[in-house]
């Protein structure tokens, strides 16, 4: 049976003045299932953002397919909807009135209160209301520009959100507070997500897979690594859970050794991603390795 | 705030004093030069004319009785050469804002294609760079030759001044709405014209308001030459007149009549512009 969402052979070149085109990705192939929450990991120019534009039908690929529900995705959609790093606020709205401006294009029949009650409901939700939501983008923090624009994308409640790096540009301690928030929104709501992230432990906290992306030109997704960490999570106890450090080490190990080692290699070519799975049998981290890294 | 209260106050201050100070010279200057005729006059001087009182600047103290005169009773009609600076100043603000919203009906949709479509903006531009820069009056014996009619030429020599400043204003602030707003809208699936009217038009709105404000600028100045030219009513024609009428005291007052007209327009979208205005 095929994913909810489906990657196949996904590949973007660009044309150069001379010479062969430029392939900044290619053989792509993953899938999502409903109701999961997937993030995508790689360095920069490995074409993360791009995959996620075109699966939210902003962008297009040179070549391959994705399909959502059965339906191949032609153009933007209010079935996805995307969270920018950069926020895309309109700023001459109110907090309120951004989350209006998507709660009513996706409900053209609702009246005016309707869709301020629903609106209202996702920005509490997010820790915003008590009139924080009469604020325009411009007199609000980072932090709560980017909650606004998660409530608004979880608002218009889509069959899959694609949220771009949306902690990129945020301090820690925002960045923690509002990847609670986020985890409390998506159990609420249990949509399909698709995230891409550059934090390995935001990653681990938040998703039930991890796809790692080899580096650029001709990167690809290598491998898929289920995150056996069960849920409700905690940051505070997840990092006790003997699962942890083994994944984190092994993303660690990924981006910072094989992302290299791989890059550009055909071998693996048009074959789905390596699923890596940790279970209790193998044995946990050393234990004195574990302290290093908590303290 | 509480530092910026007092300096306001002394600007205005200052703004009084400086007012009191040029009026009490003009006043002074103009006195002075009027009481020079103490000396006897020879033959030749009186066959000249210069026993007949010169017709000299009129003081301050002369403009504002007019002002007060005129202000009284701006509407009053006593044949087609001397009705009231009311009725004046209607016939041009009439002739204003007609050519005005005309051009805004135009220029305003226009710049939004252009903005929209490189294409048509590669096409439009050379006509816009060969258009832009004549003189507004220099239409005006086009106008009276094809349309005949000289109050409609008025307003056609209104409309195509003003079309400009607020046609490049809209192409470029509808060029540069941010690309992510734009994904905004098509991510909620809106349609163009919902696209146009609830995030390109709010996002241009401080570009097109400050074209706007140019070109409301701009007709205002245009009005008076082209009334002097046309003539028949406003207020152009009326300063015209008055110096026919070798009336100095009502040419002085017209100019400051056009000077507050102008100084409310240009509030009025002053305004506008801030109620428009965003920051990001």
């Amino acid at each position: 049976m095929k994913p909810f969402v489906s990657v196949e052979g996904l590949a973007k070149r660009f044309p150069t003045p001379e010479g062969p085109p430029l392939t900044v990705f290619e053989d792509v192939s993953f899938g999502v299932d409903k109701g999961e929450f997937v993030c995508i990991i790689g360095h920069s120019g490995c074409g993360k953002s791009t995959i996620l534009n075109v699966m939210a039908g902003l962008d297009e690929a040179s070549e391959g397919v994705i399909a959502m529900d059965g339906r191949e995705v032609r153009g933007p959609s209010l079935e996805r909807g995307v969270v920018f790093q950069n926020y895309s606020l309109l700023p001459w709205l109110s907090a309120l009135q951004n989350v209006t401006f998507g709660v009513a294009a996706r409900n053209r029949a609702w009246g005016k209160a309707q869709v301020r009650d629903h609106a209202m409901r996702y920005l509490e939700m997010v820790g915003l209301g008590g009139g924080a939501e009469r604020r325009k983008p411009s007199q609000l923090s980072g932090g709560m520009r980017q909650r606004v624009s998660i409530a608004r994308a979880f608002a218009t409640q889509p069959s899959l959100l694609l949220l771009d790096e949306p902690f990129g540009a945020l301090d820690a301690l925002t960045r923690g507070s509002i990847q609670d928030e986020l985890l409390k929104i998506w159990a609420e709501t249990r949509q399909t997500v698709f995230m891409i992230t550059h934090d390995v432990d935001e990653a681990i906290l938040l998703a039930d897979r991890i796809l790692l992306m080899t580096n650029g030109p001709f990167a690809r997704v290598a491998e898929s690594v289920e995150i056996s960490i069960p849920r409700p999570r905690r940051r505070a106890e997840i990092v006790d859970h003997p699962h942890y450090y083994r994944i984190r080490n092994h993303l660690v190990h990924f981006l910072a050794r094989r992302s290299q080692e791989l890059a550009g290699r055909r071998e693996g070519a048009g074959q789905k991603p390596e699923t890596v799975r940790f279970t209790d049998d193998e044995p946990p981290a050393p234990r004195a390795r574990l302290n290093v890294v908590t303290h | 705030m509480g530092a910026a209260l007092p300096m306001r106050l002394r600007a205005a201050l200052l703004s009084v004093v400086i007012l009191a100070a040029s009026l009490g010279l003009w006043e002074l200057s103009v006195t002075a030069a009027g009481g020079g005729g103490g000396a006897a006059l020879t033959e030749y001087e009186l066959l000249m004319g210069a026993a007949a009182p010169k017709a000299g600047l009129p003081p301050p103290s002369a403009v504002a009785l007019k002002a007060w005169e005129e202000l009284s009773d701006p509407f009053y009609f006593r044949g087609a050469n001397d009705q009231g600076v009311g009725t004046q100043v209607s016939h041009s603000l009439f002739r204003v804002l007609t050519g005005y919203l005309l051009a805004a009906a135009l220029a305003i949709p226009l710049g939004f294609v252009i903005g929209m479509s490189p294409l048509a903006y590669r096409a439009l531009d050379p006509f816009i760079q060969v258009l832009r820069p004549i003189s507004p009056l220099a239409w005006m014996p086009l106008a009276l030759f094809v349309i005949k009619d000289s109050q409609t030429s008025a307003i056609f020599v209104i409309f195509i001044c003003s079309i400009w400043p607020m046609l490049i204003n809209t192409a470029f602030g509808v060029a540069s709405v941010r690309r992510d707003w734009v994904n905004v809208a098509r991510t909620h699936e809106l349609g163009a014209l919902r696209t146009a009217f609830t995030v390109i038009l709010p996002a241009a709105a401080p570009t097109i308001v400050t074209g706007m404000r140019i070109s409301i600028g701009i007709a205002w100045l245009v009005i008076v030459a082209a009334e002097m030219l046309v003539g028949g009513t406003g207020i152009g024609y009326y300063v015209w007149n008055e110096w026919n009428n070798l009336d100095l005291t009502s040419v002085i007052f017209s100019i400051l009549v056009i000077g507050v007209v102008g100084m409310t327009l240009d509030a009025a979208f002053a305004r506008l512009q801030r109620a428009v205005q965003y920051t990001e």
